[in-house]
């Protein structure tokens, strides 16, 4: 086994959240596929924007505007290199990966003719499913679903028969959030593109574990969220390759998106502003900047190998629970367990871990249709960060435990 | 230490009462324990021994939407009482659902519609639950009072 190489006590100052008491308990926070807390480092970041250079973008004269301007122009730069795109223009600033992929999908609507195909796998989340729905309603497409195996796995061999001429558009997650499993997108990728078809990866849950390289790949639309890797809600990145965002119409009108315009007609502004209506989430942006900064100062091989590391501790010391199964048994996972105690709801485990401290998520983890595959309600999911540690496994070992004991 | 109340696990079947003195009685019961745990043991105690729905009324239809959990409640009229019956698949909510029929079942729809519900503020039950369940809850509460109006309908 791989040993820890990162330095975690420092790590968890950086994090003021890490020191709450919820209950009267330390919070252990087992929740990061939901959302990832925030360090010092970037809270520091959106108190200097307001305290000394809040001001609106790419129109002001003034200093401030120039200032803040700058700032954000630099965050798409920081993103762009992150994930390795060739252009900044190819890096739109949204909302998050739901906003992202509403943009694609909208796009799509004037691309697509009944009768082509999308194709998404079985593993998607709400987000990555109901868009797509919506698009073939609007277009006559038809949608294709790309089933999964008992251990939470993509068959790939279905994908392969499913993909045809036809197919125009395939969708993935990098990660499932409901399970972790890491799919094979590289595979996915290449084998759309020798269709023809072009690839959507939902890298919500990989990108706070792997950093994606959009070149290497070769994926056509990549997006994330900010909030579950050390930034701030309501900011996150869709890349597109140059010439699918040239060729896809705007999603939104307003400001900001325009080059000109006349009652007749208005022309569109350049990328990557055509997709970016209206005053951006100009700090959240600064901050999504300020957290890449942070994640990459502490070096992604390092923060996986650690995460895989508490990963094995967790499902060995749970699988020991009698009853206990785990959901998600992928030969590639991130950190993530999601599980149910056989004759316990997991909801009745959430609410006395909740108790205990311990904030997990439990549900359908906005992914009914794999739920629906198991046959079961939902799971209790404890999800892994880089600031958490095997002290904080065992407490939320010990505290599924005693929910066991209470609730059978 | 768990307080058991036999006439609770019984269900209330001491049927002289009115809505307002279970209430009371429910309000004694949650008085006596120290912390949560006890609270959720007993609720989940509470949650074992809820008399079970037939099971031709766990339809769709009977399900109360805002809730984590499923929850199933079916109402009844034996003479002129409203008679409720529930399950859910998860034991805590079970333990609320039986507080709430143990407070409303076995009275006329009349007194059910007219009967407070402040009791759960004072046993400190929403302030122990997360906010699903704490919506779960109102939604209990409202579906019982729009069976009673129903039944109450019927009557007139
Ligand atoms: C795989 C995946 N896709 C999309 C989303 C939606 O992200 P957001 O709510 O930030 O738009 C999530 C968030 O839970 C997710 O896990």
């Amino acid at each position: 086994m791989i040993q820890t190489v990162l330095d975690i006590v420092a790590i968890r100052k950086d994090f003021p959240i890490l020191n709450r008491k919820v209950n009267g308990k330390p919070l252990v926070y087992l929740d990061n596929a939901a959302t990832s807390q925030t360090p010092q480092q970037v809270i520091d970041a959106i108190v200097d924007y307001y305290s000394n250079y809040n001001a609106n973008i790419h129109r002001g004269v003034h200093t401030l505007s120039q200032e803040a301007t700058d700032a954000y122009e630099q965050a798409r730069i920081k993103v762009q290199k992150h994930f390795n795109a060739e252009k900044a223009h190819e890096i739109i600033l949204t909302a998050g990966t739901t906003h992202g992929i509403n943009i694609v999908a909208n796009g799509f609507a004037a691309i697509l003719q009944p009768g082509d195909e999308i194709m998404v796998s079985a593993l998607e989340h709400h987000s990555n499913i109901v868009p797509w729905q919506m698009l073939c309603e609007r277009t006559g497409a038809i949608l294709k679903v790309i089933p999964m195996n008992l251990e939470g796995e993509l068959v790939m061999a279905e994908f392969h028969k499913l993909l045809s001429d036809r197919t125009k558009l395939v969708f993935c997650n990098h990660v499932s959030n409901a399970l972790g499993t890491v799919n094979p997108i590289e595979e996915i990728i290449d084998s759309a593109h020798k269709k023809g078809a072009a690839v959507l990866i939902d890298g919500a849950q990989a990108a706070p574990h792997i950093k994606a390289d959009v070149q290497q790949l070769d994926v056509d639309f990549y997006v994330v969220s900010g909030h579950k890797m050390c930034g701030p809600t309501g900011v996150g990145m869709l890349y597109g390759k140059e010439a699918w965002l040239q060729k896809l119409p705007p999603y939104q009108g307003g400001g900001e998106m325009i080059a000109e315009v006349t009652f007749e007609k208005t022309t569109y502004a350049d990328l990557p502003h055509k997709f970016e209506a209206g005053t951006p989430n100009i700090c959240g942006g600064i901050a999504f900047g300020a957290a890449l900064d942070y994640m990459n100062a502490i070096g992604f091989p390092a923060i996986a190998a650690y995460e895989d590391e508490l990963l094995q501790y967790a499902t060995e010391k749970l699988l020991a629970i009698e009853g206990l199964k785990i959901y998600g048994t992928a030969k590639e996972k991130t950190a993530v367990v999601s599980f149910n105690i056989e004759g316990i709801h997991p909801y009745d485990i959430g609410s006395i871990l909740d108790k205990l401290g311990v904030a997990v998520r439990t549900g359908h983890h906005c992914a009914q249709p794999i739920m629906e595959f198991f046959k079961i309600p939902g799971t209790v999911r404890a999800s892994f960060s880089f600031y958490n540690t095997k002290e904080e496994v065992d407490v939320l070992v010990a505290a599924v435990e005693k929910a066991r004991a209470m609730l059978l | 230490m768990l307080i058991r109340n036999e006439t609770y696990c019984t269900f209330g079947q001491n049927l002289a009462m009115s809505i307002k003195e279970i209430q009371e009685e429910i309000i004694d019961e949650f008085s006596m324990f120290e912390d949560w745990m006890q609270r959720y043991e007993y609720m989940i105690e509470l949650g074992k021994s809820l008399p079970m729905i037939e099971p031709q009324y766990k339809t769709d239809d009977n399900i109360i939407k805002g809730c984590q959990s499923k929850v199933w409640v079916h109402a009844e009229l034996e003479g002129d009482k409203l008679v409720f019956t529930a399950d859910s698949d998860a034991i805590i909510t079970k333990g609320i659902i039986a507080i709430l029929v143990r407070a409303f079942s076995n009275h006329t729809p009349m007194e059910i519609i007219e009967a407070d519900t402040d009791f759960i503020d004072e046993i400190g039950l929403k302030e122990h639950l997360s906010a699903t369940r704490a919506n779960g809850l109102v939604s209990m509460i409202k579906q019982l009072k729009l069976y009673a109006v129903a039944y109450q309908t019927q009557l007139n």
